[in-house]
């Protein structure tokens, strides 16, 4: 018997893959229903949706990116202190210092693209006019993971803490600054610059190493998370509102 | 020619080489394609823009990058500008839809593609313009301009198919597609080649490419000019004509609220699922607008045209730090109580009440009052009756304010512009005593 029959029919292999590989129908249609990661697809779906001049790719171009600065942002949190002591110390050590040194602009490049393909996978959506029933509220999900992703590109852009990073987010910050109402700058305000939503955002008047902080654990915890929630329940939701979109 | 020039020339001469090879290469492939479809002037055309480009790349290759003559230079530099940027490309982009079933003939598609290549390696050759789109971090947008003319033309050689294909009473080209394929292993190949080949061009972008890391952070240091991340860039160059409150702030949360509102205000159910535009004219139409003139252009112009000051530079202009355009703006409420009436405007006196402030503010302010409740209220009503009056039909009371509401809000951007550019008017409501301007 061939090494690989024997591994196939071995009793490790068999608890770990339930059925026959997907060479048959019937087999093609289990290895979808039975493994954890292919079973975000339905089991069967219209050709169309095969099609790129459809799909652009967009979506799982954007999903794909994020499992990328899930991993490459893992690997750059062993290397990376948030403090402004040592941030910029830590960019210097990954650039000159860390093997195979290119973490860092795989992850950069990789928030740029996921940036364009979010927003050319919202542009794909709407000029298929997706968005309408039942898929509305898997829209509304989609414009709340997009302005996510801005957001954690937002925030992963002060950790290299250069000048670069540093006056962007106070050009950013500024503006939250003059907001109506909740801004110590902006009209009708009723709150000063030590109470306004400029301060919860970096913790400080300005830009500092409270901001820092508050950044790094936004980038690295909290908004991941919510991301990962979002889009679970946006993937989820294409299946309940009966898979990809096409004419009636 | 001066020797940064030159020394600028040897250095992007095997790269403009390897450009246009690449180029010329893309034409010989799609004049192989006509050529074996039995269309035999286009593939000698594209055998043509072949040669031209091998022509380009022996001269890049021998050490002389051919590149554009100064006065061509001059030229697009002296007529770019801001107002001219969005008049022209709102010029362009209306040719474009009007002309759609001409524009999406494949044909057409890459000669557009052609010019624009050639222009962008001939451009390569002048060091301002090679380094305004080589900066490690601009690389990513360049593709996104070119990724997004793409997919736009697609969406809409498609969506003029179908819309073809409706009117004479077949359905879109989606429903021949309608049989069932199982995904594995049709959808999950796709999805495994995408992912190895992100895969590969993420590694050999970020080989050939470093991130950048400026001088470390110092608070009292100031870069000139400071920019925000780049998708946020747009609302950046649309601080000079609306200010922070509202460029900032409201309108940022004007576009998530309008985006979440916009499936449950389009009451339209055709063109659910496939791509069309004869379906939802007037929707596609503000959408891209939107998306195309009030969110990508601004983000290209804040990227590769202001410099120094948040001045405004050309493609081949050199950044000159002193450069600096000083433009007087008026107020609404000058234009109408100095120059209209003739007379001092009302003014408020510092020391009265809160209540009283206000009314005195607002009595100077009244003709920018009675322009915006106007604008908001009168116009919806008239329109109503008039324009919108199957859409206030179908869409009902509710849904009709909002998507009124929105839409006046969104074009409050492009009218602003104007009226700085005709009128250099900077406010229609300007209270600075409540911080309050508009």
């Amino acid at each position: 018997m061939p090494l690989w029959d024997r591994i196939r029919r071995s009793q490790v292999w068999k608890s770990i893959f339930r059925h026959p590989p997907p060479v048959d129908r019937p087999n093609r249609v289990k290895v979808v229903l039975t493994n954890l990661i292919l079973h975000l697809h339905p089991v069967a779906m219209p050709k169309h949706g095969l099609r790129l001049r459809f799909t652009w790719c967009m979506g799982g171009i954007t999903f794909f990116l994020f499992l990328v600065e899930v991993v490459t942002g893992v690997l750059l949190m062993f290397y990376y202190r948030p403090t402004i002591q040592w941030a910029y110390h830590d960019m210097l050590a990954l650039r000159d210092v860390v093997s195979y040194g290119i973490l860092r602009e795989v992850h950069r490049w990789g928030a740029h693209a996921m940036v364009i393909t979010a927003m050319l996978h919202m542009l794909r959506v709407f000029l298929t006019g997706s968005y309408k029933p039942p898929r509305e509220f898997n829209w509304v999900i989609g414009v709340l993971l997009l302005a996510l992703t801005l957001l954690l590109s937002f925030t992963g852009y002060l950790l290299p803490w250069d000048q670069l990073s540093m006056w962007a987010v106070t050009v950013g910050s500024n503006m939250v600054g003059a907001a109506p109402l909740v801004g110590h700058e902006g009209p009708a305000s009723w709150v000063t610059d030590q109470s306004d939503l400029r301060y919860v955002l970096l913790g400080a008047r300005s830009v500092g190493e409270e901001a820092l902080l508050r950044f790094y654990v936004l980038h690295c915890v909290a908004l991941p998370l919510l991301a990962a929630f979002l889009m679970a329940l946006h993937f989820w939701r294409i299946r309940k509102d009966g898979g990809i979109s096409g004419p009636l | 020619m001066t020797p940064d020039i030159a020394e600028h020339l040897t250095r992007v001469a095997p790269l403009l080489a390897a450009f246009h090879a690449a180029c010329s290469a893309m034409n010989v492939a799609a004049g192989g394609y006509a050529w074996r479809g039995r269309r035999r002037g286009e593939a000698l055309a594209w055998l043509g823009a072949a040669i031209v480009f091998l022509g380009l790349a022996v001269g890049a290759w021998a050490g002389r990058p051919p590149q554009l003559p100064a006065m061509a230079k001059a030229g697009i530099d002296a007529v770019l500008g801001p107002a001219t940027l969005f008049l022209g490309s709102l010029a362009l982009l209306t040719v474009l839809y009007l002309g759609r079933r001409f524009f999406t003939a494949p044909p057409v598609g890459l000669a557009a593609l052609n010019a624009s290549l050639l222009l962008f390696g001939l451009s390569l050759a002048d060091p301002v313009f090679a380094s305004l789109v080589a900066k490690p971090d601009h690389v990513p947008i360049v593709g996104m301009i070119y990724l997004l003319g793409f997919v736009t033309w697609i969406a809409a050689y498609q969506a003029v198919e179908n819309d073809r294909r409706t009117a004479a009473g077949r359905g879109p080209v989606e429903k021949t597609y309608a049989e069932k394929v199982l995904v594995w292993p049709d959808l999950v190949y796709i999805e495994l080649i995408a992912m190895v080949l992100v895969s590969a061009l993420l590694i050999a972008w970020s080989l050939l490419l470093a991130a950048p890391l400026e001088q470390p952070a110092h608070p009292s240091v100031t870069p000139n000019p400071s920019k925000a991340p780049w998708y946020f860039l747009g609302l950046q160059e649309l601080l000079l004509y609306a200010d922070a409150w509202y460029v900032g702030f409201v309108v940022p949360c004007l576009i998530l609220f309008g985006l979440i509102a916009l499936p449950y205000l389009d009451v339209n159910p055709k063109g659910n699922g496939y791509y069309t535009i004869d379906a939802q004219r007037r929707k596609y139409l503000v959408f891209m607008f939107g998306f195309l003139m009030l969110w990508v252009l601004p983000i290209l112009v804040g990227t590769f045209l202001r410099g120094p000051n948040w001045s405004f530079f050309g493609l081949y202009e050199p950044r000159d730090p002193q450069k600096m355009a000083m433009h007087v703006n008026v107020t609404l409420s000058e234009y109408f109580w100095e120059w209209g009436l003739g007379r001092p405007r009302p003014e408020v006196d510092p020391h009265a009440g809160a209540w009283l402030r206000m009314g005195q503010a607002m009595w100077r302010e009244m003709p920018g009052l009675a322009v915006l409740a106007a604008y908001f209220v009168a116009l919806p009503l008239l329109l109503r009756r008039t324009l919108f009056k199957t859409a206030r039909l179908a869409m009902g009371r509710c849904r009709y304010w909002i998507a009124m509401g929105l839409l006046l809000l969104m074009l409050t951007l492009p009218l602003k512009m104007l009226l700085r550019w005709t009128l250099h008017l900077s406010y229609i409501v300007s209270m600075p005593e409540f911080l309050l301007n508009f």
